[in-house]
């Protein structure tokens, strides 16, 4: 086992296709009001809320302040192609229910992937050993909570084949070929993922998710002379089946293309410190390191973070907002409710350039004695729920993009990107830049690729000293990575101008 | 779940696969089992336990080639969750090149006791476990007033597989790893530097207990006062822990997948002059207590001890059946087992002594680098050396170039790999790399 504890943010498709499972339904016992959706949720996962309350207080039985199950079932399909076809299929299945208990802010934890009573409460005296001292525990009223719908899907994954799959993955293969002679190679994916969700806590509350995901690209590889270069195209939404459209397959085929062509000419920049134009859209990758990771609260609370001491204190420049939003219609970080059961919000990091909120999970926002934000989130029930992100993004700003370019002497403009990582205490958060143009006199002129850029948090968000009017977010297939843990997630930015960051490049 | 019910439960899986259409089938049953122990602030802040079981089945369905996997190992479920994805398979388009290996190729038994698996893992007393752990934050905590927070951790577990292959290849295999992590914090001004250290075994009795937490505190503490330097190009040193980061990407341009996809930097290069003189890398997957040491691989092919580079001259690509297919060449194997790099003869320390001037990498903070060029850029974590001496820690710095420059101008290795890690590599020394800086 390697420990990874790193964090970073990825773009690339994640092995995500469908074989269809449906267990056999149970009737649930009703003696509290329970919901036709709800009913449908317990039987799913063949539980009903006496069986429930009975884990609960196993897990509660050391003398746990407070206890959750989690139960999911995952069912998600890939089609590959290479070589010009739909030539691989990858299904996966994935069940099971993660039981935790906490004690002050510490975690007991133990799943189980068998779903029955015994081996449930099995795993809950497992979870139930952080706390030590004899507890009765009267089980709560249970109260359902009905869950926003911020995903709302016409047809359903499970229930499409791969036969209706399998023309779309052919076709951007086909388009991409037609679209540039020098086009050697493609590689295309098509991946969905569906995953039921019940959730239950020792406060009673009882709730569920619905969660579709879905995602769709291709690797482009060209050859001009002796040179070979690739780029890929990918979006990624919470919708269903009906987001499979022609259109889409163009606007990817055409961007695959156009990302991979600029490579022939692009060069390495000069290394050193420049001012950096960050494109609207990806660039939102910048937020996501230098900035939201470090604000996500475990951090704050074990002191480890560089904006440990920052709270209510200005950041930045007047005119930036900086938001965390787990409500973006269709939005591949939205959760109708977080993984420890709560509401999800839209939430302000930064305010008029003051911090204004960290992101929370249940034991930070207890510590800080503030609101959950519903950023509890985690990979699988195999895993505890931590703070994490969602769809990070900048709003709007005053500027124009005119008027960004020409603040700039000599300096990058990016807007392509593959990965970044940040380290929370130091603050040095990186990203990798596929590519984008130097900016020479206010005007795009060469074209370059293949450079880390640097900087470090606190100063970077000081020194961005202009934003356009041009917020867009970025739909590509983001995938954040901490503690092991990896959770969809999305970023977004108006075009910006950060007065330096370190630009890598060669010294010749 | 006992390995003879894995046996088999597998072995139906196949014969359910074969009956319901598919003309060759692979299966493989795994189980795990782990636990963690996390203290901080001298209390239990978490506590995991973990069982799983997965079952993977690949299918090649006339001429069709689909893989599958699920935790849910009951037969009646199984048996419909085979059937559906045979159904589903028929819809791909055929690949004449799918097939199981040659089974001339498989691991035929008798291979060396590879020593991977310690039977004690289950009787570990939890305990022991936590003090473990908690032994690790005493060497710290309360130790420093710059420190701000230690977490230290002890985790263990175990994995066991049985493969079973339609064409005649029955395999398992069983290992087992202990640890022990600590990671520190420590304040000065605004920065709050973090280092990491941990300690791995095969073996409980063989796991190093002391000096993790110092180790980590140590490193942290030397990161105060980082500072931007000018970019110029300079001697790199790239200490162990951190060297495979640099020869991964050499790594995958060796797959099979990469030089039939054209996603490769070193196509066509085998028996060519790839890096110096100085790099022997050589795959041995027999050495006794390795970490990455089998008899098979993933495809039940028979282990080989290969040389990948000789003095810098490319001796193999990572191949495996469908891609040995697609090439025309013979399967080696789809991916790395150890992974040991010949070494030279000083440590790090009498590296750095006879380094003028250049940059001591400790650590790497991000960066990719382009498959089919070879180009990359990292940020990295680390000092100035001057006259043989560390100077300065460094922040906010980047390496930018080619990987085939790069490990061309490979100057030196030094002798102090890691025996825990499955990728033996020591201290190296690269000329005439490019950092950004101010």
């Amino acid at each position: 086992m390697e420990l990874n504890r790193r964090n970073f943010l990825k773009t690339g498709s994640v092995a995500v296709a469908g074989s269809v499972f449906l267990p056999p339904l149970l009737q649930s016992c009703q003696n509290v009001p329970i919901s036709e959706q709800m009913k449908f949720f317990l039987d799913h996962f063949e539980v009903t809320p006496q069986m429930l309350q009975k884990v609960i207080a196993a897990a509660m039985s050391k003398g746990g302040d407070y206890a959750d199950l989690f139960f999911e079932h995952t069912t998600s399909g890939n089609l590959g192609l290479e070589d010009g076809k739909v030539n691989r299929a990858f299904s996966n299945i994935d069940y099971g229910v993660g039981i935790r208990v906490l004690k002050g802010d510490q975690t007991g934890f133990a799943y189980s992937e068998e779903v029955s009573l015994e081996s449930m409460l099995n795993a809950a005296k497992l979870a139930a050993n952080i706390a030590d001292s004899k507890n009765s525990f009267s089980p709560p009223v249970t109260a359902e909570k009905v869950p926003a719908n911020y995903y709302p899907i016409a047809r359903k994954w499970e229930a499409v084949s791969v036969k209706d799959k399998v023309p779309f993955v052919q076709k951007i293969n086909d388009k991409i070929f037609a679209l540039d002679e020098k086009v050697i190679k493609v590689n295309a994916f098509m991946g969905d993922s569906t995953s039921y969700i019940l959730f239950y806590n020792s406060e009673g509350r009882l709730s569920y998710d619905y969660r579709p995901m879905a995602h769709f690209g291709a690797l482009c590889i060209m050859q001009r002379g002796q040179q070979i270069e690739n780029a890929y195209a990918a979006r990624s939404f919470r919708k269903g089946y009906e987001w499979l459209t022609d259109e889409l397959v163009d606007e990817l085929a055409r961007e695959a293309v156009d990302r991979t062509n600029i490579l022939f000419d692009a060069t390495k920049p000069k290394a050193g410190e420049m001012p950096v134009v960050m494109g609207a859209g990806g660039s939102g990758i910048l937020l996501h390191e230098a900035i939201g990771h470090t604000f996500e609260a475990d951090f704050n609370r074990k002191g480890t973070s560089i904006f440990s001491d920052k709270m209510g204190k200005k950041v930045a420049e007047n005119f930036i907002n900086i938001i965390d939003d787990g409500t973006l219609e269709n939005n591949r970080g939205s959760i109708n409710i977080d993984d420890e059961g709560n509401e999800v919000q839209k939430t302000y990091l930064v305010k008029d350039g003051i911090l204004n909120s960290y992101i929370h999970d249940r034991i930070s926002a207890n510590y800080y004695q503030v609101a959950p934000t519903g950023n509890g989130r985690r990979e699988s029930f195999r895993n505890v729920p931590i703070p994490r992100m969602r769809a990070t993004y900048m709003e709007t700003g005053p500027h124009t993009r005119d008027d960004i370019f020409a603040a700039v002497e000599y300096g990058v403009y990016v807007d392509n990107f593959t990965n970044g990582q940040v380290q929370i205490g130091a603050g040095d958060f990186t990203f990798f830049v596929k590519s984008g143009y130097l900016i020479e006199k206010g005007k795009l002129t060469r074209p370059i690729k293949d450079i880390n850029i640097i900087g470090n948090g606190p100063q970077a968000l000081a020194d961005i000293t202009m934003a356009a009017n041009d917020y867009l977010i970025d739909n590509g297939t983001w995938t954040c990575g901490k503690d092991g843990q990896s959770v969809p997630v999305t970023c977004g930015l108006p075009t910006v101008l950060v007065k330096k960051l370190t630009v890598g490049g060669t010294n010749a | 779940m006992k390995k003879e019910d894995k046996y088999s439960l597998a072995k139906w899986a196949i014969e359910h696969a074969l009956k319901n259409g598919a003309q060759q089938a692979s299966v493989s049953i795994s189980d795990s089992r782990s636990s963690s122990i996390e203290v901080r602030e001298q209390k239990i802040d978490k506590l995991e336990q973990a069982i799983q079981n997965n079952l993977t089945i690949r299918l090649f369905v006339d001429n069709k080639y689909s893989a599958h996997s699920t935790n849910r190992l009951k037969q009646q479920e199984l048996a419909r969750f085979i059937e559906e994805a045979i159904a589903g398979t028929r819809f791909l388009s055929e690949d004449e090149f799918r097939t199981l290996p040659d089974p001339e190729l498989y691991y035929k038994g008798g291979g060396p006791e590879l020593n991977v698996f310690d039977s004690r893992i289950d009787t570990i007393d939890p305990q022991k476990k936590i003090d473990l752990a908690f032994g690790v934050e005493n060497e710290v905590f309360g130790k420093d007033e710059r420190l701000i927070s230690v977490t230290a951790s002890y985790y263990d577990g175990m994995n066991g597989r049985v493969m079973v292959n339609s064409n005649g290849f029955e395999g398992d295999t069983a290992s087992s790893y202990y640890g022990l992590y600590a990671t520190v914090s420590v304040k000065g001004g605004d920065a709050r530097p973090e280092a990491y250290w941990n300690e791995n075994a095969i073996f409980f009795d063989r796991l190093k207990t002391e000096g993790i937490g110092a180790k980590a505190l140590d490193r942290a503490l030397k990161k105060f006062g980082q500072k931007k330097i000018a970019s110029a190009r300079m001697t790199m040193i790239v200490e162990n822990v951190s060297a495979g980061r640099l020869l991964s990407p050499l790594i995958a341009a060796l797959n099979g997948s990469a030089i039939q996809q054209k996603n490769s930097f070193l196509i066509d290069q085998l028996g060519q002059q790839v890096a110096s003189e100085k790099l022997t890398l050589t795959d041995d997957p027999f050495i006794p207590g390795g970490r990455a040491s089998r008899l098979f691989d993933g495809e039940g092919l028979a282990s080989k001890k290969m040389a990948v580079f000789e003095k810098g001259v490319l001796k193999t690509y990572y191949i495996d059946t469908y891609y040995g297919k697609k090439l025309n060449m013979a399967p080696t194997t789809g991916g790395t087992s150890n992974l040991i790099l010949e070494t030279g003869d000083k440590n790090l320390e009498q590296l750095i002594a006879s380094l003028d001037r250049g940059i001591l990498v400790t650590g790497f903070n991000g960066g990719n680098s382009n498959g089919s060029t070879g180009d990359f850029s990292f940020g990295i974590d680390g000092f100035l050396i001057e006259k043989g001496q560390i100077v300065q820690p460094v922040s906010e710095m980047n390496i930018t170039g080619n990987l085939k420059d790069l490990w061309m101008n490979l100057a030196e290795t030094g002798n102090d790999f890691r025996e825990d890690s499955s990728w033996r590599i020591p201290s190296l020394v690269f000329n005439q790399v490019d950092f950004s800086g101010i």
